[in-house]
């Protein structure tokens, strides 16, 4: 436990000690916001189109659902903004100790891999649920305009939550194969991309396989989550695909030393 | 304290370490000697856990490396080759993560790194960002790593490259210092810093242990003789003849005769065994001749090092 804590505080305070951190969180939190400010201008607009017509026709006014019309795109597009910015902050989990040397210092030291594993992926986890806290506020003022479900906001922040902890185990993953950080990223994007749209793939070339492997798809799983329905079913897939992220990072470290790391 | 028993690793079909062995004791200081891609640095990953061997076994303080690394962990204090500094930290905080995760006591932990930034000459630059170090400091920053847990063992892969002279002497003089309670074991190239700090030497060419002594043994036993250069003043014969009767002595050669008349340069040379240079100065100043210098310049261990490499290329063997 206490090595777990120092590396993951180590970790914590480097993501800090560069720009990286902000320049991330502030991208994400930037280009969220763009998405946020014209999917409710939009919303409020179609809002009062709808009045409009309602009136002229002198009909009751219909009550458009700002849930379904402006929080679960944002979450859908939140989704894949955190595809392209969380391998910036796993790279160099473990590329940048390999390339660097200090892996020679981790790895001489009475730490287990473990441990290693579970501090760099709670650091990465920690920076990014400060991300999402922090796109929260962009909810919070949804609040003073409206009446917004706060249900769906929770398990859609669920939802993305576990789904950014996917990515993350498999950040880590691609950082443990490499001294490049930049082989790791695009490597963790690659992979995760596959994974996101299996099913629509293999949709195309048959319905049938497609429905099948539609259920290993990341983004699939995430609908629910951003319509507002908490189903255990797509936790347990989530936290499953990150464990399995975890377990391969163990096994690549281990056998790393027998190719000579 | 640290046993070596015919450790092999094998990357891909490259053989770095082949079938070496070797032993240090408790308070002892090994050198490791030996040319580029001799196998030095494997060697010690191997010892630090960091590598397994491919056969073979290595077992610090009694704990097999491979069975036990955790404990062998705790034992260890590792300089790599590279030192292993998160560079975008400050000193103090680097050498705080260090103490934590090799366990070192929270309430003696401020203590200990103090007191490892004194020993290495750090304190100065505690506050200061490692990356902003230059080459030397970063260096020792290295070292201070490697002891902030007071291991029992230390094993250090080129601890003075980097450093100006007398930043050397002075890592030197700190290794010393750390023998007696600490078992140390140094990789080098540099031939001098063998002799100067080490106990014992293992010299290792191609990943094979091809001599292993202590630096004085080895310069004698691979020269055959030991040998001298005379500077005296006197008769030349008088001096030649008398020489020739020192026990020990083999064969005196007049060099030059310099330039204060009467004071000549000789060359002498003389069995391995024993120490001949004490009988022939007294021979030389119970006559009432004046002696200027007696210098030995039995083989360096630079000529050690290159017969037992060459040695070794040729297909003789050791
Ligand atoms: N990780 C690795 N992968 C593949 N080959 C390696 C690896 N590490 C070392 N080798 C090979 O093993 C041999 C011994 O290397 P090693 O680094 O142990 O030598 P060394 O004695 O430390 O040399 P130097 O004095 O240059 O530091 C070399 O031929 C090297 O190429
Ligand atoms: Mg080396």
């Amino acid at each position: 436990m206490k090595n777990y804590l120092a590396i993951l505080g180590r970790e914590w305070k480097s993501y800090f000690s560069s720009p990286i951190a902000y320049v991330v969180m502030g991208l994400f939190l930037l280009i969220s916001g763009v998405f946020y400010y014209l999917l409710v201008t939009n919303f409020v607009q179609m809002c009062m189109q709808a009045d409009m017509q309602a009136r002229y026709y002198q009909m009751a006014v219909p009550k458009l659902n700002v849930n379904m019309m402006a929080i679960r795109p944002l979450l859908h597009n939140m989704s894949l903004f955190a595809l392209f910015f969380l391998p910036l902050i796993t790279m160099r989990l473990f590329s940048d100790e390999k390339k660097s040397g200090t892996i020679e210092l981790l790895l001489t030291s009475p730490v287990t891999n473990t441990q290693s594993i579970l501090g760099k992926f709670s650091a990465a986890a920690g920076l990014y649920l400060l991300m999402l806290l922090l796109s929260g506020l962009y909810m919070a003022v949804l609040f003073f305009l409206g009446k917004p479900e706060i249900g769906q906001i929770l398990t859609g922040y669920l939802g993305l939550f576990l789904l950014g902890l996917c990515y993350i185990a498999f950040g880590l993953f691609f950082s443990t194969l490499t001294d490049n950080q930049i082989i790791a990223a695009v490597s963790t994007v690659a992979f995760i991309l596959i994974f996101w749209a299996i099913g629509w793939i293999s949709g195309m070339a048959s319905p049938a396989v497609g429905k099948i492997l539609g259920n290993f798809s990341l983004i699939e799983h995430f609908d629910d989550f951003a319509k507002g329905v908490l189903d255990t079913r797509h936790i347990v897939f989530y936290i499953s695909f990150t464990v399995m992220g975890l377990f391969l990072s163990f096994v690549s470290i281990e056998s790393a030393k027998w190719r000579g790391r | 304290m640290i046993e070596v028993k015919q450790v092999t690793r094998y990357f891909g079909r490259v053989m770095a370490v082949d079938r070496v062995s070797f032993q240090v004791e408790k308070g002892e200081i090994l050198g490791f000697l030996g040319p580029n891609a001799a196998g030095k640095t494997t060697t010690m990953r191997i010892l630090t856990t960091y590598l397994p061997a491919t056969s073979g076994t290595a077992s610090v303080a009694g704990f097999d490396v491979h069975q036990d690394s955790m404990q062998v962990r705790k034992r260890i204090g590792y300089l790599p080759e590279n030192p292993p500094l998160y560079t975008e930290m400050r000193v103090a905080d680097y050498l705080e993560f260090v103490a934590r995760i090799k366990g070192v006591d929270p309430r003696t932990r401020k203590h200990a790194i103090a007191e490892t930034m004194d020993k290495t000459g750090i304190s100065a630059v505690s506050r200061r960002v490692i990356k902003q170090l230059s080459k030397g400091f970063k260096q020792r920053v290295g070292l201070a790593q490697a002891l902030v847990h007071d291991p029992d063992v230390l094993i250090l892969d080129e601890p003075t490259v980097g450093l100006d002279p007398k930043q050397i002497i002075e890592v030197r003089e700190l290794i010393r210092s750390l023998a007696g309670d600490h078992t140390i074991i140094l990789s080098t190239h540099i031939l001098p810093e063998v002799s100067m700090t080490c106990e014992r030497v293992v010299i290792i060419d191609q990943g094979r242990v091809v001599a292993e002594d202590t630096p004085d043994n080895l310069t004698r036993k691979l020269a055959g003789s030991q040998r001298f250069t005379l500077i005296a003043g006197g008769p030349a014969g008088g001096i030649l003849e008398l020489l020739n009767k020192v026990e020990g002595v083999r064969q005196v050669k007049l060099l030059e005769t310099g330039a204060p008349a009467q004071t000549h340069q000789f060359h002498i040379e003389g069995d391995a065994e024993g120490s001949i240079n004490p009988a022939i100065a007294r021979a030389i100043v119970e006559k009432g001749w004046d002696l200027f210098e007696l210098r030995p310049e039995g083989l360096s261990l630079e000529d050690v090092f290159l017969r037992v490499t060459t040695r070794e290329e040729e297909g003789g063997g050791q």
